[in-house]
């Protein structure tokens, strides 16, 4: 509909208006949610949240520790686990991945990240958990490097395949082999994407709770053993929100806000990490 | 950058080669390239071997199930455990109409915030904004449950009912008593869960748009929306419909928001503000207290429909994705 | 700077995983799983124990009485938990190694939300299957208001609100209503998930007190600890005998005196209390129990388990009112000091015949 500078301005124009109305409807529930957290968990969190674990329930003075630890412990099993397996799987899909083995894979990938995270947990059972005769820290790291690997891999492979090719092309014409194009040149280019595309699944599985189930169970007592079971921020929240008690509903709402917080700083400090990068080279 | 052959820093230096052996020298496959092509074959291995294990877990125990009821369990609606008869209309049902709900408010609104934030959006805004909008990825969803609780519920029927009864009331997907839980709740939260998935990943897209396009479209008189409209999306929509399927994927498999929303009843209803439920909401309900071996068989043998439905949705993408994305270049090899 | 930031970061999560292992040594560990009901007075429990014996750790989580059937089915728990007994099927698949522990008490209470009512209700069995059942659906049906004559109860629909997750809770209101009404018994049946015939599904205790506090004019049932620390209302119940009983703790301990009397010394404890005889006993109340294998790999953690058990039961029901929990009846514990004694490692009892506890 080209009829008339103005119409097609005013069009332009509205549409901008809409583009800053839906980026602010977005942010709002964050906001509306954060401010909810804060009002209801911050009065909670004092020094003690951090350093004693659960207290006898009904009693005051108790604490989030063993969650905390619970959940940097099993995150980062489910890093090192999940990360170099599902980057490495984008890479190759964006690299390799143009015949008919990159589509399977491809599909693959898809498919499993609509699995629901509970089926995972399940799964994870029958296989970490029932074979080793108990629950485990390991078996909850593993389950969620499970739901790691597949959101990685596509969001590895969509920000890998955004280089362009005429940056390999320079770089094979220089004489680099192809894996040290790959490596040190597209992935190096497309590192600030792989990392945000990281964030947003680390950040992901941090916050779930139905993996943990089956497999790292939880634990009322502070534990840092991996072949025990162990606490974890969203368990415990989870927990708490469906307790009885008033004092546990105000924890879990502290909880929320510190696994809110806990991301967040992940996020930050990723980035700035990034951003460092990217000044020197 | 101390690997350039010497032999293209000083070609004057080099010792001199027959054109057979700079051929032989140029055809060869450094053993650095085996190496790397192999690994990471290995580790891609890694997902279908996944797949294999979970899908006959899911179908090992779905067995004795599927075998009772046959294709009867995906058209009755008795979901009995008591008297052992169990049938997953309602669920296949609910599943599906949450998510397409929440596709139909998240896609435009990630889009929009995608242009917003690559084309729109001063520069000063865009890094805070970008971060809170995938700040939204990190709430964990049972705080979305307890947000769609104590928030959602109360706003959208003591509220936005309100006003909306008059002017949509008379549609039937609106029809009937509105308590609160309902599947028009349960895709509203799941939106705002997919938002930053599909977001995130079209910005990136339309930020990989080469600027000679944009370029191009306002030299050829466009406004800037315009240009953005038939030209740079147009240009990456292979990426963001693989975008839109990542947040689908989310919205099929989400369990703890959606569970406590939904109003978890096994029914069928096209009226949004009724209660439904969703498989993954019925196995993570049912599956710790499931006491009779049938009714574990039930939740696995509906899992694995769920399985079912997922890859017939993504394939159904991946067709869409090939059909249009002859042409575009931006992420169009992700066929 | 941040790589100084990652270093330090390191060393700290590195002494802190040193910390816990070194301090791990001489613990015993045990690990339980099931019933959410009984979570809080269990950790309650635990907790205490602890401190009195820092070298044993019980560690228990309520992941649903269905999955602490299956957990202690499949041995990946030491103990299991649950709201409602193992069936003959279940106990078969264990080859009838276990014993039933009763723990404590709960009861579950009709609770609900009419607006500009403020009075107590009165309910029967029937009519609270009647409303379950979708046949009667407005608060002012002549067969509520019989019940409750000096309330004027409006003209509005009652919204049914119960459990969407399997639960105990669930378990022992379907079995009151089967008990009371043949109709509910032949359609619906009693289980930790029903079909239910109208309603609104709420997850866990606190979703139900939710719908029922967000929803005009809604029922839902809530166990009583739920009901007192939500304040929200919840009526009176006409028992077998006869009389409007409020739950509580007291009532809660009189159904099961009452069901206890005709107990016999080899009992296996799956007993169902609902309905219960007795002038002052409350009609929806349930044991809970503990799962314990008659015979244990471990005689270590055999012993610490028992010793533990037999605390709970003993000294450990002083506990229980303070978080709404009702008290075992004196001949249930002495009954389970029997069944105790007579767990196993390798064929030999764990605890000796006279033991007094420790």
């Amino acid at each position: 509909m080209m009829h008339g500078r103005l119409a097609r301005r005013l069009t332009g124009s509205v549409m901008t208006g809409l583009t800053y109305g839906a980026a602010a409807l977005a942010i709002l529930p964050l906001a509306v949610i954060l401010g909810m957290l804060i009002v209801k968990g911050a009065g909670s969190i004092d020094l003690n949240f951090f350093i004693k674990s659960a207290a006898a329930p009904g009693e005051a003075g108790g604490g989030f520790s063993h969650a905390i630890v619970g959940t940097l412990i099993i995150v980062s099993l489910a890093c090192v686990v999940g990360v170099p397996v599902g980057v490495a799987t984008g890479i190759f899909l964006a690299e390799f991945g143009g015949g008919q083995f990159g589509f399977v894979v491809r599909f693959i990938a898809d498919v499993l990240n609509g699995v629901p995270s509970i089926v995972i947990g399940i799964f994870a059972w029958t296989w970490l958990v029932r074979p080793m005769g108990h629950f485990s820290a390991l078996a909850g790291g593993c389950a969620l490097a499970i739901i790691l690997v597949p959101i990685l891999a596509r969001t590895t492979e969509e920000m890998v395949r955004l280089v362009p090719n005429s940056l390999r092309e320079a770089a094979l014409a220089l004489g680099y082999p192809r894996w040290r194009t790959s490596l040190v040149v597209v992935v190096r280019t497309a590192a600030a994407g792989i990392v945000t595309g990281c964030l947003v699944a680390i950040a992901r599985v941090a916050g779930e709770t139905a993996p943990l189930l089956f497999t790292a169970l939880g634990n009322q007592f502070f534990s840092t053993r991996l072949k025990g079971a162990m606490a974890a921020l969203p368990l415990q929240i989870y927990v708490y929100a469906l307790g009885p008690y008033d004092e546990w509903h105000r924890q879990a709402w502290a909880g929320a806000l510190v696994l809110i917080v806990l991301v967040l700083a992940l996020s930050l400090v990723a980035r700035s990490v990034v951003r460092a990068k990217r000044q020197h080279a | 950058m101390t690997d350039i052959p010497a032999a293209v820093l000083e070609p004057e230096a080099a010792p001199q080669l027959t054109a057979e052996e700079r051929w032989r020298a140029l055809k060869t496959v450094s053993p650095g390239d085996v190496v790397y092509r192999s690994v990471l074959t290995v580790l891609a291995l890694i997902l279908p071997l996944l797949l294999v294990l979970i899908a006959a877990e899911l179908v090992a125990n779905a067995l004795p199930a599927a075998s009772k009821f046959g294709l009867a369990f995906l058209t009755h609606s008795t979901w009995d455990p008591v008297s052992g008869e169990f049938g997953a209309l309602p669920l296949i049902f609910g599943t599906l109409y949450s998510s397409v709900v929440a596709l139909v408010i998240a896609v435009p609104l990630a889009l929009a915030c995608a242009i917003f934030l690559t084309e729109f959006a001063p520069r000063w805004l865009r890094t805070p904004v970008g971060t809170l909008i995938e700040l939204l990825a990190a709430v964990p969803s049972v705080i979305y449950g307890l947000w769609g609780i104590f928030v959602l519920i109360p706003l959208l029927r003591d509220h936005l009912w309100r006003v909306g009864r008059h002017l949509l009331g008379w549609l039937p997907f609106f029809s009937g008593p509105f308590y609160g839980p309902s599947v028009l709740a349960a895709g509203v939260i799941l939106s705002i869960m997919i938002l930053p998935y599909i977001a995130a990943v079209s910005r990136e897209v339309l930020l990989a748009v080469p600027p000679a396009q944009r370029e191009a479209g306002l030299a050829l008189g466009g406004t800037r929306w315009e240009t953005v409209w038939r030209v740079i999306l147009p240009y990456g929509r292979a990426g963001i419909i693989g975008a839109v399927i990542l947040g689908l994927g989310r919205a099929l498999g989400e369990t703890m928001a959606v569970t406590m929303v939904i109003g978890n009843r096994h029914e069928v209803a096209l009226s949004l503000l009724q209660p439904g439920y969703t498989i993954a909401a019925a196995i993570a309900n049912e599956f710790s207290e499931a006491v009779s071996d049938m009714h574990l068989s039930a939740l696995f043998l509906v899992g694995a429909v769920l399985f079912l439905i997922t890859v017939v949705v993504n394939a159904l993408a991946r067709l869409l994705v090939w059909r249009v994305a002859r042409g575009s270049a931006v992420g169009s090899t992700a066929v | 700077m941040t790589s100084r930031l990652a270093k330090s970061l390191a060393v700290t999560v590195g002494s802190a995983l040193l910390a816990g292992s070194a301090a791990a040594q001489s613990t015993t560990r045990l690990t339980g799983a099931g019933a959410t009901f009984p979570q809080p007075i269990y950790q309650k429990w635990m907790l205490e124990y602890h401190a009195a014996h820092p070298d044993i750790e019980i560690n228990y989580q309520g992941i649903g009485s269905g999955g602490g059937i299956r957990q202690f089915t499949d041995h990946t728990v030491d103990f299991g938990a649950s709201d409602g007994p193992m069936t003959d099927a279940q106990i078969q698949a264990v080859n009838g190694d276990v014993y039933h522990i009763p723990t404590v008490l709960g009861s579950v209470v009709p609770t609900y939300n009419i607006p500009g009512v403020t009075a107590q209700l009165r309910f029967t069995g029937e009519v609270l299957a009647g409303i379950f059942l979708g046949q009667i659906t407005k608060w002012n049906d002549s067969r509520i208001t019989a019940l409750n004559p000096g309330v004027s109860l409006p003209d509005q629909d009652i919204v049914v609100a119960h459990r969407s997750d399997g639960s105990g809770t669930t378990y022992i209101w379907t079995d009151y209503l089967s008990k009371v009404s043949p109709d509910w018994s032949q359609r619906v049946g009693k289980g930790t998930s029903v079909n239910w015939p109208v309603g609104l599904g709420g997850q866990g205790n606190p979703g139900v007190a939710n719908i029922v506090k967000q929803t005009p004019g809604s029922l839902g049932y809530v166990e009583l600890i739920y009901a007192i620390q939500n304040h929200i209302g919840y009526g009176l119940v006409r028992n077998k005998a006869g009389n409007w009983i409020e739950a509580s703790l007291q009532t809660t301990t009189n159904a099961a005196t009452g069901a206890v009397a005709s107990l016999d010394a080899n009992t296996d404890f799956r007993v169902s209390i609902t309905d219960a005889d007795g002038p002052q006993a409350y009609p929806i109340a349930s044991f809970t129990w503990l799962l314990l294998p008659k015979q244990m790999p471990d005689s270590a953690k055999a012993r610490a388990l028992l010793d533990f058990v037999w605390w709970a039961v003993h000294d450990g029901e002083r506990f229980t009112t303070d978080l709404a929990y009702a008290p075992l009846p004196q001949r249930v514990v002495q009954l389970e000091e029997q069944r105790l004694k007579s767990i196993t490692v390798n064929g030999s009892p764990v605890l000796p015949r006279n033991y007094r506890g420790r």
